[in-house]
């Protein structure tokens, strides 16, 4: 029985000729990553148990990307705990306030991961970098903590869904909107456990940014990875960049689907989804009037340098809206100096909006934009659950860089076409 | 093992957000998590569980985020079992690795109401609930996820080989 690509992976590093659906492995981890939130309960249970060493100081990424620079004396005093962990362990790659980026944008960015890795992250959206053609998904810091013993995790072999892309998108039709329509489709649980792989022809239109997107909100359905092909695309963005010798893998042509999804990436139009699940999907033709307070621009979803290049060519000679907070986040140092150097600062504060140091910040509601009783907000995070970006009786819509940018201008959710 | 508790109900899509609002995950204090547990579903929660209490939810259970501050929270605050439709797979993960018991039974999850006393038996999966009589079986855990639970989680099981 043929596998497919998450199946070829997990069997190579579990030193297995094959795996099939339902069986319980355990696999070799590339990379073990946590964050300033999730790495603390990781480092008590690594203490717990006695242990005194890490599997391997360079296959551990710690960053601190949370509520960083720390807004306050318990988060300060979080990031002082990895800190002291990550010295006494001599981790190659921690990163604090200055170097750290968001941790998805940034580990891509910074060649930590890549085509054929198997990662763990103890944070859910770890599952971004099967956009890379990796198999990295989200587990919690117990996982995390055995996983810097041992450099081993166990999993349960996924069975998968795959997601054929056909077509050409749209002017301002992203990787946001193609997986917003997705979750839309099969639900917040619709790849519950298991793998969704994208494939197809519309794939040549999907560049970097668009897939690492697509692949960041896998787990908004669900997920517990999602994952491309590795092709031109993959490898011009990794060339130069991954560390390590890249590994391809492919399904195999007779690999076993569970369901098959098809979506026609010319047909899609921009998607918002409404309060508070990321299923309430509706196209931006059918949003009707509503009015925001705040529009957020970045996070570990849509923060790179192409979303402020969108963002950027909507501001430019424009005005952010009376009575609307514009947030603007780049995810990384990098992406900072980038668009300091493109001049997209420029245009963002000549529009009224601010532009931030990187952090997670608003997408959790932890600081820079956290949303009062009865507000609202446009986002291009990820989630948009009850109170998660502030007071519970606050709504997050959430949509694409272009969306977010336009409506800011408007003070409506609004179509990019439209201003 | 069997634990028996007075139930708290709720229903699809109950996410991590809701059962420890990030504005607490400036702190991995077991006890602090506690005191906000579920505060954004239900504001009683904390004033009204009391130790042994189940939680009983509909479909994905526990979806969102990682934070193992969840079943943390959830733990601390007293509560022995968690029984839903479905659980979200991080927080299914979390809850076997930090020895919260959960029970994956979609029609006690989907009968059984809120104040109802309940059995749950980890060993055999059975569930009964003793207001309504009426007794269900879920699904067992596979013999490798046995074998943490027995050992007391996740890194008792490591630290033994």
């Amino acid at each position: 029985m043929g596998m497919t690509m998450t199946q070829k992976i997990l069997a190579a590093h579990a030193g297995l000729e094959s795996v099939e659906a339902g069986q319980l492995i355990e696999a070799k981890l590339d990379l073990v990553l946590g964050n300033d939130i999730t790495t603390p309960v990781a480092i008590n249970e690594f203490e717990k148990c006695g242990a005194d060493s890490v599997f391997d100081r360079e296959k551990i990424a710690l960053v601190l990307d949370h509520f960083t620079p720390n807004k306050d004396i318990k988060s300060a005093e979080q990031s002082r705990q990895v800190r002291g962990f990550a010295r006494k362990y001599s981790i190659k790659n921690f990163f604090d306030v200055g170097c750290m980026g968001i941790e998805h944008a940034l580990l891509p960015e910074a060649g930590l991961v890549g085509p054929g890795d198997c990662v763990i992250g103890a944070d859910s959206h770890t599952c971004t970098y099967g956009a890379l053609g990796a198999f990295s998904t989200g587990v919690g810091s117990t996982d995390m903590a055995a996983g810097m013993i041992t450099g081993r995790a166990w999993f349960k072999v996924p069975s998968a869904i795959k997601v054929v892309l056909t077509g050409k998108p749209g002017k301002w039709v992203c990787g946001k909107d193609v997986i917003l329509h997705l979750i839309g489709k099969i639900g917040v649980d619709g790849a519950l456990y298991r793998s969704l792989e994208f494939t197809g022809s519309g794939l040549k239109y999907l560049g970097m940014s668009d897939r690492l997107t697509i692949a960041n909100m896998a787990i908004e359905a669900g997920a517990k990875n999602g994952i491309f092909p590795v092709d031109e695309v993959t490898e011009e963005y990794a060339n130069g960049r991954f560390l390590r010798r890249p590994a391809v893998y492919k399904a195999d042509v007779d690999a076993v689907y569970e369901s098959t999804v098809e979506i026609d990436l010319s047909a899609l139009r921009p998607v918002v989804s409404f309060p508070h699940l990321p299923e309430n999907t509706k196209t931006i033709d059918d949003v009707g009037k509503i009015k925001i307070d705040q529009s957020v621009i970045g996070s570990c979803t849509n923060g790179r340098i192409e979303d402020l290049r969108i963002a950027a060519s909507i501001l430019k000679g424009r005005k952010v809206a009376d009575g609307v907070r514009c947030i603007i986040i780049p995810g990384t140092q990098k992406i900072y100096l980038q668009a300091v150097r493109e001049g997209l600062v420029e245009i963002f504060i000549e529009a009224g909006a601010v532009f931030s140091t990187p952090t997670c910040g608003p997408c959790l509601g932890g600081h820079m934009g956290v949303l009062g009783k009865g507000e609202r907000a446009v986002s291009t995070t990820n989630r948009n659950f009850v109170g998660r970006m502030g007071h519970k009786e606050s709504e997050v819509y959430l949509a694409s860089p272009a969306v977010a940018a336009a409506s800011a201008v408007t003070g409506y959710i609004t179509d990019p076409d439209r201003i | 093992m069997k634990v028996c508790g007075r139930v708290h109900k709720y229903g699809d899509n109950v996410d991590t957000d809701v059962i420890i609002p990030a504005r607490y995950l400036n702190t991995s204090s077991h006890a602090e998590l506690a005191q906000h547990c579920m505060e954004d579903i239900d504001r009683d929660f904390v004033n009204n569980v009391k130790k042994g209490d189940i939680i009983v939810a509909e479909k994905n259970f526990g979806c969102g985020s990682s934070r193992e501050h969840a079943p943390i929270a959830i733990k601390a605050s007293g509560v022995s079992c968690v029984i839903a439709c479905s659980f979200a797979r991080i927080f299914y993960r979390n809850s076997i690795n930090i020895g919260l018991p959960i029970l994956e039974c979609e029609k006690a999850a989907l009968e059984i109401k809120n104040g109802d006393e309940v059995e749950a038996d980890f060993n055999t999966g059975d569930i009964t609930d003793k207001t309504t009589g009426k007794t269900y079986k879920a699904q067992p855990y596979p013999p490798f996820l046995q074998n943490i639970i027995a050992k007391g989680g996740l890194l008792n099981s490591i630290s033994e080989k």
